[in-house]
């Protein structure tokens, strides 16, 4: 049976999303002609260029967080589908201001080549161009594999960072370090409850027993750690805690920020149970919590399940995490 | 049956072989479903509608321009990893077609061996990873071996490994792609990349055959 949503035509979906979300970033952003890409359209000159990008479907990320402080623009692909290099360097051309561009995104097979091949094509062009992998994704593989790891709802804090950094930083070594920095400083992990499905097919993209749920599911169904049966909030908070904070490893007297991540269909309820869970563990483990993000950032559409990000701080981190921003996605005053 | 084919044959051939892929939409889907998240079928399927409209009105000024102007129109459509790897199996293929005013068997033996050491380079990954690289190097290599009997036996031959090499996928292990992370649980299941290559190269050997 296909999946219930209200759509148009589904192959459509991505074009319309994204007509849909230039304006209701009311003139901020604009979508570029012909390419499915968004970008600011207050660009100051000579910045250092943020480009994000990834598979659409798993709104807001990426394209819901280009603005003031945050990405200078997005390369949109289909859902769950990287987007064509065409596409990157397009986009990248459209951000860049002279002074080199940061690549920024999850680490999948399809987005490592797509924007290594526009990659290649901008350094042709003569553009410096760094590229970023959030890697966040402990339940992926081992930490002696992190190239195995994929980017999951880390992402949003990558942003932060790396926007504020390229905002007011005007070296593209200093962001690139910075970015550096915070990307091996974050962890995450999450559950799935049910799954999602991709509009075009219809058909959910994994199974799931009506009394199961999988640990450490990546976000596009990838098989976990573990597929087990549903347990209390506080059970399966436990666990993703104890994965989360035995990999960087986390210690007593450490700073963190914490995001908690709605993977599309999850309540404010559960989470918010959750939050209060992952707050006692930290708090018995002398971990203090800097700021707390408990929201939806990055979905894998009608999925329900959510993630647990944790990021160790220190104080060029906190700075910038904390600098004031705007995007459709993620506003801080 | 002809040994050699000329730009607009190649051309044709190539709006065959998109016909097909996009007819086995479903299929390819299914297969992804079972062991990704789906969305190849409906990628390739974006990729190679560009493919014909790219072919469709268009004189070809050799082979080489047809397999590259594919490439690059399924580089820029089809997105994900199959975009990259695929666009790239055609476009990088296409340079081993430099200079020739028709395909014949050793030519398109070249072209598939070529396409296949780029597309096994910007992947990063090898044959035995349960990857489109299982169908695509032994279809190469039986092409190229089967060079001397014509087009289309070289092609039946290259297609005929090329679905004992998506067949030996099912016993495989992913450990590369989205897929890795199923791990064992990636057995028994075939690789829809390499159904992608059985398909296109089925559809090249029919061409062949009835041209």
């Amino acid at each position: 049976m296909a999946a219930k949503k209200i759509l148009n035509d589904p192959r459509n979906v991505v074009s319309e999303m994204i007509e849909g979300l230039v304006l209701a970033n009311d003139g901020r952003v604009r979508k570029l002609d012909g390419v499915d890409a968004i970008v600011r359209t207050d660009l100051p000159a000579g910045k250092v260029a943020l480009l994000i990008g990834g598979g659409s479907g798993h709104e807001p990320v990426f394209h819901g967080f280009v603005g003031a402080n945050m990405a200078d623009g997005a390369a949109c692909g289909q859902v769950f589908a990287a987007p064509s290099p065409e596409i990157v360097y397009e986009a990248a051309k459209a951000v860049h201001r002279g002074n080199g561009i940061v690549f920024l995104y999850g680490n999948y097979a399809g987005d490592n080549m797509n924007f290594d091949i526009a990659s290649e094509m901008l350094e042709d062009d003569g553009i410096d161009v760094r590229t970023i992998r959030v890697r966040d994704d402990v339940a992926a593989a081992p930490p002696e594999r992190m190239d195995d790891r994929r980017g999951v709802a880390g992402d949003l804090y990558m942003i932060k960072i790396v926007g504020g950094a390229a905002t007011e930083l005007t070296d593209i070594d200093e962001v690139e370090r910075v970015a550096r920095k915070a990307e091996a400083a974050i962890r995450s992990i999450g559950v799935a409850v049910s799954p999602g499905s991709i509009p075009e097919t219809g058909k959910l993209t994994f199974e799931l027993g009506e009394d199961e749920i999988e640990v450490g599911m990546g976000a596009h169904g990838e098989a976990g750690v573990s597929r087990q049966k549903l347990a209390p909030a506080d059970d399966v908070a436990d666990q993703l805690a104890d994965a989360l904070l035995r990999d960087l490893p986390f210690h007593g007297g450490d700073e963190v920020a914490l995001l908690i991540n709605n993977l599309g269909a999850t309540t404010m309820m559960e989470m918010l149970i959750v939050n209060r869970r992952i707050r006692q563990i930290l708090a018995d483990r002398n971990i203090s919590v800097h700021r707390s993000d408990v929201g939806t950032y990055l979905t894998v559409q009608e999925m329900a399940g959510f993630s647990i990000t944790l990021m160790k701080l220190d104080a060029e981190l906190k700075h910038f995490l904390d600098l004031p921003c705007d995007s459709f996605g993620f506003k801080q005053p | 049956m002809k040994n050699e084919l000329n730009a607009q044959a190649v051309s044709a051939m190539m709006q065959a072989v998109s016909l097909h892929v996009i007819a086995n939409t479903d299929a390819l889907t299914d297969a992804d479903l079972a062991i990704g998240d789906g969305d190849h079928g409906i990628g390739m399927r974006r990729g190679f509608e560009a493919v014909l409209q790219q072919l469709s009105d268009w004189e070809p000024e050799s082979p080489e321009a047809v397999m590259k102007q594919s490439g690059m129109a399924i580089m820029s459509k089809t997105g994900g990893a199959a975009g990259a790897v695929f666009g790239t199996v055609f476009r990088s293929g296409s340079k081993a077609l430099a200079g020739v005013a028709t395909i014949d068997a050793a030519s398109l033996g070249d072209f598939l061996s070529d396409g296949c050491a780029a597309a096994a380079k910007r992947g990063g990954a090898a044959p035995g990873q349960k990857t489109m690289l299982d169908a695509l190097a032994p279809a190469a290599e039986a092409a190229r071996k089967h060079a001397p009997d014509g087009l289309y036996a070289a092609l039946d031959a290259a297609h005929a490994s090329a679905v004992n090499g998506l067949e030996k996928t099912r016993a495989m292990v992913a450990t590369t792609g989205k897929a890795r992370s199923l791990g064992e649980r990636s057995i028994g299941h075939i690789d829809p990349g390499a159904l992608s290559i059985c398909l296109i190269i089925e559809a090249m050997r029919d061409f062949a055959k009835t041209t």
